[in-house]
């Protein structure tokens, strides 16, 4: 595995500098993209299957009632988690959340929450009760880019979250009240820079070859960005990367919204 | 909700006096630890923060030993004690997040080439929280590595600035970061003005990112100064021989 992936960043590595990429796809340019809500919507409260070329990412939304957060006693509140399964990757193993599985997830949870996209304050139940969202994030196939992927999928499953019914301080599990409240459609865009070239939604190769990675979580505005890799950036490629990021996040932001 | 209408700048200045544009008061001490290859402490406000370079040594386990390169590996560890509800003891998903974009920044200066097979530890220990801590950590950090003679390709610099109450400020303190409306860490390698770490979360429009991007380098290279100015001081010190 290492001393393949260490041939392939030469291969990619002197590919991007003839200005190509393995799968003849433009710099700026994202594979294919699918979404399918309400992939197991018997169940959970909440989902979404989303296929970024090869990579194939299921998040799953499940709500409960809890308790607040004592500086946000009436708001809900939402947790991110992912999980890399070894079915994905042979590099995945199982056991608990490893750093790369932390980074997807709180990279995907800033985007959400900085954007407001959930409405937190119409989460209110009475004094001390509130909703409490989990949005589960599995990645079923690692092909590349994970976090676009993982965030796509995230918002998609939200905008398909039902309200289980709440009567008598209990939820009835099956019957409904309602979506979930969601204000806005934060989107993950995540490119590359290898050699001095910078590639949008790099592919499983071109993560192995890259030299740094940055994240540009967009709505109207910016709502989060994570820089990844062990190599360094410009200010004027960031900069670049962001006007790319807004670019791709409207375009991908009409799919997501597409019912 | 009360969060944008708290005062946190009263007459262009902030809660504890700064201009927009001002650092925290910073203090950086080499050479703190005696088992360590290097170390550094700095107090950055009311952060105080160690770090602690062990390496290179052998690598445990053989399986991460890589061929070409040293492995570098930078634990960001947050004390209990550190903040006032006291913080559970061992990783948790913000601590284990920051210790893997801080081993990126820090494996993008260190020469790792130089010694293949072997790993290089460094420890960065959070006595005292007040924000800004893993810029902190990390320029503690480099300072450390430097001082155990570890060849790099630049020391890293960092800084963090963000928006609060509508205007851009220069290394945010608790309560700006608690209630303040973004937050971007910035860390560079000072002589090519390279970003090794970069995060964000909050509000920026792109123009409000560039300014706030631009002041974070500022600072940087404003702490970029006293790491130099201690490390070389902490040279003076043997050869002087104090």
């Amino acid at each position: 595995m290492e001393i393949e992936a260490y041939l392939r960043k030469d291969y990619i590595t002197n590919l991007v500098r003839e200005g190509k990429r393995l799968d003849g796809r433009r710099f700026d340019e994202y594979r294919n993209i699918e979404i399918e809500k309400d992939y197991v919507g018997e169940k959970a409260c909440g989902s979404a299957l989303v296929r970024l070329g090869d990579t194939k990412v299921l998040v799953g939304i499940s709500l409960n009632v809890g308790e607040p957060y004592p500086d946000a006693p009436e708001e809900g509140v939402m947790t991110v988690s992912a999980e890399l399964r070894p079915l994905a990757s042979p590099s995945f193993e199982a056991g608990p959340p490893g750093e790369e599985a932390i980074e997807v997830a709180r990279v995907v949870d800033r985007g959400i929450r900085e954007s407001k996209a959930i409405e937190m304050e119409k989460l209110f139940i009475e004094e001390g009760k509130v909703w409490i969202i989990f949005v589960d994030i599995h990645v079923l196939d690692q092909g590349g880019n994970m976090i676009d992927a993982s965030g796509i999928a995230s918002i998609a499953a939200l905008l398909n979250t039902r309200m289980p019914r709440y009567e008598d301080d209990q939820i009835i599990r099956g019957e409904w009240s309602g979506k979930l409240p969601i204000s806005c459609v934060p989107v993950p865009c995540t490119s590359v820079k290898i050699g001095d070239s910078i590639l949008i939604d790099p592919g499983l190769d071109e993560e192995y070859a890259m030299d740094a990675r940055l994240t540009v979580a967009t709505t109207d505005t910016i709502n989060a960005m994570q820089k990844g890799g062990q190599g360094t950036l410009k200010e004027d490629e960031i900069l670049s990367t962001i006007d790319l990021s807004f670019e791709k996040g409207n375009e991908i932001r009409k799919l997501i919204q597409c019912p | 909700m009360a969060k944008e209408d708290m005062e946190l700048i009263k007459d262009g200045r902030r809660l504890d006096g700064r201009k927009f544009d001002e650092l925290r008061e910073i203090k950086i001490e080499v050479g703190v630890l005696s088992r360590a290859m290097g170390s550094a402490y700095i107090e950055w406000g009311k952060n105080k923060v160690l770090a602690g370079v062990y390496g290179p040594r052998e690598l445990h386990p053989k399986y991460l030993r890589d061929p070409r390169k040293a492995r570098l590996r930078c634990i960001y560890n947050l004390a209990p004690f550190s903040v006032e509800d006291r913080k559970r003891p061992g990783p948790d998903r913000r601590s284990v997040e920051i210790s893997k974009v801080s081993s990126d920044a820090l494996s993008s200066v260190v020469m790792l080439e130089e010694y293949p097979n072997t790993g290089i530890d460094i420890f960065i220990e959070i006595l005292q929280a007040d924000a800004g801590t893993r810029c902190v950590g990390l320029n503690a950090a480099s300072v450390a590595l430097a001082d155990a003679g570890i060849p790099m390709k630049d020391i890293i610099s960092s800084c963090a600035a963000g928006k609060v109450n509508g205007e851009i400020v220069l290394d945010l303190m608790k309560e700006e970061d608690n209630l303040g409306e973004c937050d971007l860490p910035v860390a560079i390698m000072p002589r090519k003005k390279e970003v090794v770490l970069l995060q964000m979360d909050g509000k920026l429009t792109k123009d409000e990112f560039k300014k706030a991007y631009e002041l974070a380098v500022d600072g940087a290279m404003r702490v970029y100064e006293m790491q130099k100015e201690a490390l070389i001081s902490s040279v003076n010190d043997v050869i002087i021989g104090e």
